[in-house]
């Protein structure tokens, strides 16, 4: 028998049903799509952090203390302020080393008051880590030196904070402590949700004071090439476990980093597939369930098509096809509405959902496969039928 | 004249339940071709029996079957399906129609299995239509057909191969005597003036009658007469 009439006839036989098709596909369409979308999620998380990561500058260089690895908690900081002239030293200059130490504090303006980020840095850090101002100035040698309490905001704190005002020349009280605003930040907009625009800086040496620590958290190096960061990040890491005994550093680049988190949301997106792809087995276990009902419902007609000369290949052909016909169409409406519903998610909430081809290609290849697997029983007990019995059958 | 099907000490034995039932138990007969014969006998006789093995449905469990001329023991599942596309026509007393196909490509069903084009198939569908007399029903579906009409199409589907044979189980089981009489008019006439032999599988004496020979079955086991024209 042709291809093309078992095709004609195994249509004809799902529109007969088309209520029970319509139904059986359903499984394969929600498996299909919820592969495309949830890898779709995966991938736009991958992609926004790798993105971001990448700001940072493929130069950098990050001082910690402590072994990097997921799972330990961050030891207790032994850097000093002294490090950065100390690393400044081998770098070369002290202007690509910038220091920082953490907390987060309530700022506040008159009535207003935000929870926010505060980050003592040292004047160093705007370049450091290549951001802009939209107005005023940044914090300046002398700021650090001399302790000032001058601070420069985020975007979204001085929005929140000030609204449309420009807060240069204005004061806030950061744990109860009044500073001067000197600068506003630019925006650097959100990633996966989180507004990166919330810190707020303050000179290192007066957030030493207000915090009570003599601590740095962390050291971060522009090298002046991509080439040098290796070798650069090295020599720091040996320089200050020698001055620190039995102290650990990790001097991280922005491509450990992105190998890190790439591989951990690279295996989130297949755990993800997986999970999807259990859904998509399900409809095909339905798929084949419905096959065993058409073949025993479509007895009499097995027998007949066998009586006139129809072979066991030809009848396990036509009932194949009709399961792959059954699982490539509900797989390329899987598609579509997976689509749709990744442009949906990424247009309207913070997930960024970034469609691959390779989810498409690969569902609908699963899809056509599971056709294929969970038609094959079916298929076999139709074409093996006997036909003397087959026509007996009322 | 040569043997359309030829069957020599045939037997057929069913295992029910380690209990072993003999259906059949050493038939010898040869339809020759343009033959007319009646196979007669009380149901649970093995007549339904013989008729599967006469068209290469089923499968004896010792003797000889030849159809036009072929043993049938030598044959895969799949040449025999081959044999029964082009040698064989069936028709069942309960029609067996596919219900949402249209008498047409009822009709022209059995010709998909010898891997002719669409066109060709319908065209000769609608030719045997027109020899059965339903040239003008061409696109309706059984449930749009009297019984008559489906047994017609039925009788369509079984000649669009261009069989040697026409085995009828029972083709008037199932309507009433005026469209039952048509039918076997129809058959006598095929058998008449295009040469197919003809076996009609009956209990009714009367359907019987009209054939030029009555194979007895009882027993599982055949005595034959002849009808003297």
């Amino acid at each position: 028998m042709r291809i093309a009439e078992a095709f004609r006839v195994a249509v004809g036989a799902l529109r007969a049903n088309t209520l029970r098709s319509a139904l059986t596909m359903l499984g394969v369409v929600i498996g299909v799509a919820a592969v495309v979308i949830l890898v779709a999620i995966g991938t736009g998380a991958k992609v926004t952090v790798e993105r971001q990561v990448q700001g940072l500058g493929s130069n950098l260089i990050l001082v910690v203390p402590g072994q990097l690895q997921f799972g330990s908690a961050p030891s207790a900081s032994r850097l000093r302020l002294t490090d950065v002239d100390e690393v400044g030293r081998i770098v070369g200059d002290r202007n690509r080393v910038a220091a920082s130490v953490a907390s987060g504090e309530n700022v506040r303006a008159g009535t207003k008051q935000e929870y926010a980020t505060i980050q003592g840095v040292t004047e160093t850090t705007l370049a450091v880590f290549s951001r802009h101002l939209s107005a005023g100035s940044y914090l300046s040698r002398s700021d650090v030196d001399t302790r000032r309490r001058v601070a420069v905001l985020g975007a979204t704190t001085a929005q929140k904070l000030f609204g449309a005002r420009n807060p240069v020349g204005l004061q806030v009280s950061i744990a109860g402590v009044r500073f001067r605003v000197i600068g506003v930040m630019s925006v650097r907009g959100s990633a996966l949700g989180v507004d990166q625009d919330l810190d707020v800086h303050i000179p290192i040496t007066t957030a030493q004071r207000l915090f009570a620590t003599e601590r740095i958290d962390a050291l971060a190096v522009r090298a002046p090439d991509a080439a040098a960061i290796g070798d650069l990040g090295n020599r720091i890491k040996t320089d200050l476990q020698d001055r620190y005994s039995g102290q650990e550093f990790s001097a991280v680049t922005q491509e450990q980093i992105l190998g890190v988190l790439g591989s951990i949301l690279g295996l989130l997106t297949l755990v993800l597939a997986a999970i999807a792809g259990i859904s998509l087995l399900v409809g095909g276990v339905g798929v084949s369930n419905i096959m065993l009902v058409s073949v025993r419902e479509r007895t009499r007609e097995i027998g007949l098509r066998k009586a006139v000369g129809a072979r066991q290949r030809d009848i396990g052909i036509q009932f194949l096809i009709e399961a792959v016909l059954l699982t490539t169409v509900g797989g390329c409406l899987g598609i579509a509405i997976g689509v749709g519903v990744s442009m949906a998610v990424d247009a309207l909430t913070p997930l960024p959902a970034i469609v691959t081809w390779w989810s498409g290609a690969l569902a609908f290849g699963v899809s056509v496969a599971v056709g294929i697997i969970f038609g094959v029983v079916p298929a076999r007990r139709a074409g093996r039928l006997d036909p003397v019995v087959a026509l007996r059958t009322e | 004249m040569t043997a359309a099907l030829e069957a020599i000490g045939i037997t057929r034995r069913y295992d029910q339940g380690g209990l072993t039932v003999e259906a059949l138990r050493g038939v010898t007969l040869t339809i020759g071709s343009g033959d007319h014969a009646a196979i007669v006998g009380p149901s649970g006789s093995g007549k339904s029996t013989l008729m599967h093995i006469l068209g290469g449905l089923d499968r004896p469990s010792s003797g000889t079957l030849r159809i036009g001329g072929r043993d049938v023991a030598a044959l895969k599942p799949d040449e025999l399906a081959d044999v029964r596309n082009r040698t064989i026509g069936f028709v069942f007393q309960s029609f067996h129609l596919l219900a949402r196909t249209t008498a047409l490509d009822n009709v022209a069903m059995p010709l998909v299995y010898r891997g002719l084009r669409g066109a060709e198939r319908r065209r000769r569908a609608r030719e045997v239509l027109e020899l059965v007399g339903l040239g003008h029903r061409t696109g309706h579906r059984p449930s749009q057909l009297s019984g008559g009409e489906q047994q017609r199409v039925a009788i369509a589907r079984a000649l669009v191969t261009e069989p040697a044979v026409l085995l009828a189980d029972e083709p008037t089981g199932n309507l009433d005597s005026v469209r039952g009489g048509e039918i076997l008019d129809l058959l006598d006439d095929l058998n008449r003036e295009r040469g197919v032999a003809l076996v009609i599988v009956t209990h009714d004496a009367e359907v019987a009658g009209r054939a030029r020979r009555q194979i007895h079955v009882k027993d599982g086991l055949v005595t034959e007469a002849e009808t003297v024209a």
